[in-house]
């Protein structure tokens, strides 16, 4: 069966230790998390939501959703991946900026409609956002200037307004 | 109303119809067990190692169908409690632990006697709490409770930390609890249950298999009117013995690695498998891709992780057993009436054929339930509460003629049963006492013939050729004036054969650690199941390595008057691992000679017990009556054969139809 990558919004009681749960019910049982972003819900403070994508065949997909359900805290596992969903992650980069790589940079900032956040005399702090692909690609461009570091959180993920139908 | 933390909690576990506790004070707990002490309704239990409280507590929910409480304090009290938790938690049983922390200032600082306890038993628990909130201690208690009983069940942990079990609170009633992000599924979906009655009437070679989810969802009489009305035969999960009973002619034995060999037989060679309340454990599976691979399977599960783990199952039923299996039966039973109605109404030449055949299989029906009869009586007396065959098989007039359409083609259901029949009389599962050296076997034997009730002439008999019974050992007593037995058991070779020789009639009275297979059990659980059920008999049956885990807590069961009994089966040897040296490592016994044992009887006396040893074979029977009927606790020690195995087995990883027989 094929691996493939699930993204998992996952609506918790925000309390401590519900990530550690989470956390470790993924290495307790030999599941994979590739990113994991967690935040209070802004619509109400006693709940938390937590996007994380992972990648396991059908039958382990299904085993992380179920054991994911059956932690206590853990009110709804909705697996985005079949559905339409729109998805962002951010990255701040701090890049190598010498006078003559400045104009290049900020061509490539303009492109990728992403702005410089920090200016400093050899470098440039740009902040993105977008999805995977879009991430990669604007980091692949950067890497010749020479990335000095980055910070880049894992995926949030929220579906789609279903349409209504007639 | 103001009350104070350790009063609240001990309030709190008093509503849920708890009277006793087991545990172990510390400096942490002080406060709460000064209030104990002012408590004498609810009775504490001092044991002697915290692990033994656990496993006590766990033995008490299980014998008594309810839930067992234990309370330790902070540090290594709560350390030592990770054991019997975890235990609890394979076996899902509803245990509530408490355990002590330091005061809510302290944590976090390394204060004397500190451990994350919560941290530490997040994956072996199935939630926890630390108490940080004075307000929130009652809420917190009743949550715990209601989680450890609820859905499936299993253990839950408190820590409560010193200051809040001193502070003065006011007390609200936390009320009903509901929590929107815990709604265990009850009630089976009854689509898929139509499902169910399609494929048991069109089943061929039809196998139940029941495990500990029938235990704790007490559905055992309803899994037994399934499989006699549908004339279905039965295996069981180590976790589910008892819930069928042992001495029914439908009874294959248990499956799995050391299971009979007519039981995964059946189940390699079944098209239909009913699993009800079983995980599918690689001990019960063997290779899963060859596990009861050309049958269909229904499985029936409050659990839905417990689904499509291991084994995929073509018909999953979330659910709990007992709700699930009773919907089952009133749809068999109705299809029944629906047929036997339509072949009174029905033409008469064109029918009378059939119906013949019909009536002539109602009759086979009724010399089964005859025959079953007899352990109707036994199954009464066990306390079943008048699950009778008859009733069981024949709820409304004009039933017999139907109950055909549900037990599938005449014809190949006794095929299917008949080469049952063919396996078990090819390897029946028995051993060989010879004159000299006592079978660790026999002694389970005898056992079980001097504690099972007696007025089943089957097992007196019949059942010698599942074992080398000499008859009339159990003849002679009256069952009225026995009590019931509950069995305990240690891990290991003596675990196995309890299992295999001991035949039980009732759920609630083989308890043993399963899941997690925990050496030390055994003793520390039969003082908690005599503190449930202090009119019944409590066995432990115990490996020489085993009894030494846990063997302070005799002093437990002497200072608290629950006197039991111990059958060391002592073969010198960690047995179990030594039979997977001698088979897989070319008998080199590495560290499990134990021939450096104490005297046992010595041991026994030296806590006030009393204590007889044997080494022959005719002396077995003797020791034993004398041993049970000796008041108080007591240690039977029974030098066997060191080097017995147990058989059948199927090597870890293989398919559980390639067994070594013997
Ligand atoms: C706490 C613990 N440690 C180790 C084991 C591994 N183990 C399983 S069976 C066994 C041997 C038990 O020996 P004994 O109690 O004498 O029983 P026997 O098999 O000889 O009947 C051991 C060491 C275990 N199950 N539990
Ligand atoms: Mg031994």
């Amino acid at each position: 069966m094929k691996n493939n990558k699930h993204i998992l919004s996952i609506l918790v009681d925000n309390q401590p230790g519900v990530l550690s749960r989470i956390a470790g019910l993924f290495s307790g049982r030999g599941y994979n998390i590739e990113s994991l972003s967690v935040a209070q819900t802004a619509e109400n403070s006693k709940l938390s939501r937590i996007t994380l994508v992972t990648t396991g065949d059908e039958q382990i997909m299904e085993q992380i959703k179920k054991q994911l359900h059956k932690l206590i805290n853990v009110i709804t596992v909705n697996d985005l991946t079949d559905k339409k969903y729109v998805e962002r992650e951010l990255i701040l980069i701090k890049v190598n900026a010498r006078t003559d790589l400045r104009a290049e940079i900020l061509r490539i900032v303009d492109i990728f409609r992403c702005r410089v956040v920090d200016v400093g005399p050899d470098h440039y702090t740009i902040e993105m956002s977008g999805d995977e692909g879009k991430m990669e690609a604007f980091v692949d461009l950067l890497r010749p200037m020479g990335i000095i570091e980055t910070s880049r959180t894992g995926s949030i993920a929220l579906p789609r307004e279903q349409k209504k139908q007639k | 109303m103001k009350l104070k933390g350790a009063e609240i909690l001990i309030k709190m576990i008093r509503e849920q119809g708890v009277d006793t506790i087991f545990g172990y004070p510390g400096g942490a707990v002080i406060d709460i067990y000064d209030t104990l002490h002012k408590t004498p309704e609810l009775r504490h239990i001092l044991v002697r190692h915290e692990q033994g409280a656990v496993h006590a507590a766990d033995a008490y929910a299980r014998a008594k169908g309810s839930v067992g409480v234990a309370l330790v304090t902070s540090g290594p009290g709560a350390t030592n409690t990770v054991t019997g938790i975890a235990s609890a938690y394979m076996d899902s049983v509803p245990v509530v632990v408490f355990t002590g922390q330091v005061p809510t200032a302290l944590i976090g600082n390394d204060a004397f006697q500190e451990v994350d306890i919560v941290g530490i038993t997040r994956s072996c628990t199935k939630h926890n709490y630390l108490v940080k909130d004075p307000l929130k201690l009652a809420r917190t208690i009743k949550e715990a409770f209601f989680l450890a009983t609820t859905g499936r069940p299993g253990p839950v942990l408190v820590d409560l930390p010193k200051d809040i079990m001193a502070a003065m609170i006011e007390f609200e009633d936390p009320g009903e609890i509901d929590l929107i992000s815990y709604r265990p599924t009850y009630h089976p979906n009854k689509k898929q249950l139509g499902k169910v009655v399609r494929l048991i009437k069109q089943a061929r070679r039809p196998v139940i298999l029941t495990g500990g989810g029938v235990v704790l969802s007490k559905a055992s009489q309803e899994l037994t009117r399934l499989a006699l009305m549908t004339r279905i035969p039965v295996t069981s999960t180590l976790m589910g013995l008892g819930t069928f009973p042992g001495s029914h002619p439908l009874w294959l034995g248990m499956l799995g690695m050391h299971g009979t060999y007519r039981a995964n037989m059946a189940v390699s060679e079944c098209d239909l498998m009913i699993a009800a309340g079983v995980r599918f454990d690689d001990r019960v599976t063997g290779r899963t891709d060859k596990f009861a691979s050309k049958s269909k399977i229904i499985q029936i599960d409050i659990d839905p992780t417990s689904i499509h783990k291991n084994v995929e199952a073509t018909c999953p039923i979330v659910g709990d057993c007992k709700n699930t299996l009773t919907l089952i039966n009133q749809m068999l039973e109705k299809e029944c009436l629906e047929i036997s109605r339509a072949g009174m109404e029905g033409s008469v030449t064109e029918e009378s054929g059939m119906e013949g055949s019909v009536t002539e299989k109602a009759g086979m029906e009724r010399s089964a339930t005859e025959e079953a009869g007899m352990e109707g009586s036994t199954t009464e007396e066990a306390g079943m509460e008048g699950s009778t065959t008859e009733e069981v098989c024949m709820e409304g007039p004009g039933m017999e003629s139907g109950i055909s359409c549900i037990q599938g083609n005449p014809g190949e259901r006794d095929a299917w049963l008949d080469q049952i029949a063919r396996w078990k009389a090819a390897s029946p599962q028995r051993f060989e006492q010879g004159p000299d050296v006592i079978k660790p076997q026999f002694v389970v034997d005898t056992l079980h013939k001097l504690t099972c009730p007696v007025s089943d002439k089957r097992l007196s008999n019949g059942a010698s050729d599942e074992t080398s019974s000499k008859e009339g050992l159990a003849q002679g007593g009256d069952s009225a004036g026995r009590p019931q037995t509950i069995i305990t058991t240690e891990v290991g070779q003596n675990q196995m054969w309890t299992a295999q020789y001991y035949l039980f009639d009732k759920p609630n009275h083989f308890i043993t650690s399963g899941g997690l297979g925990a050496m030390g059990f055994g003793l520390p659980a039969a003082i908690g199941a005599k503190a449930a059920c202090p009119e019944k008999l409590v066995v432990c049956v115990a490996g020489d390595g085993s009894i030494q885990m846990n063997s302070q807590e005799l002093m437990t069961s002497i200072e608290a008057k629950l006197p039991v009994k111990i059958v060391i089966l002592n073969n010198r040897y960690l047995g179990m691992v030594r039979q997977w040296q001698e088979l897989f490592y070319d008998r080199r016994y590495a560290s499990t000679n134990m021939e450096m044992s104490p005297d046992f009887v010595k041991l026994a006396q030296a806590y006030g017990a009393e204590g007889f040893r044997t080494d022959r074979v005719d002396e077995v029977e003797s020791v034993l009556k004398k041993g049970l009927e000796t008041p108080g606790t007591v240690i039977m020690e029974f030098i066997v054969e060191r080097e017995e195995c147990v058989y059948p087995m199927v090597p870890a990883g293989g398919a559980i139809s390639e067994m070594l027989l013997v």
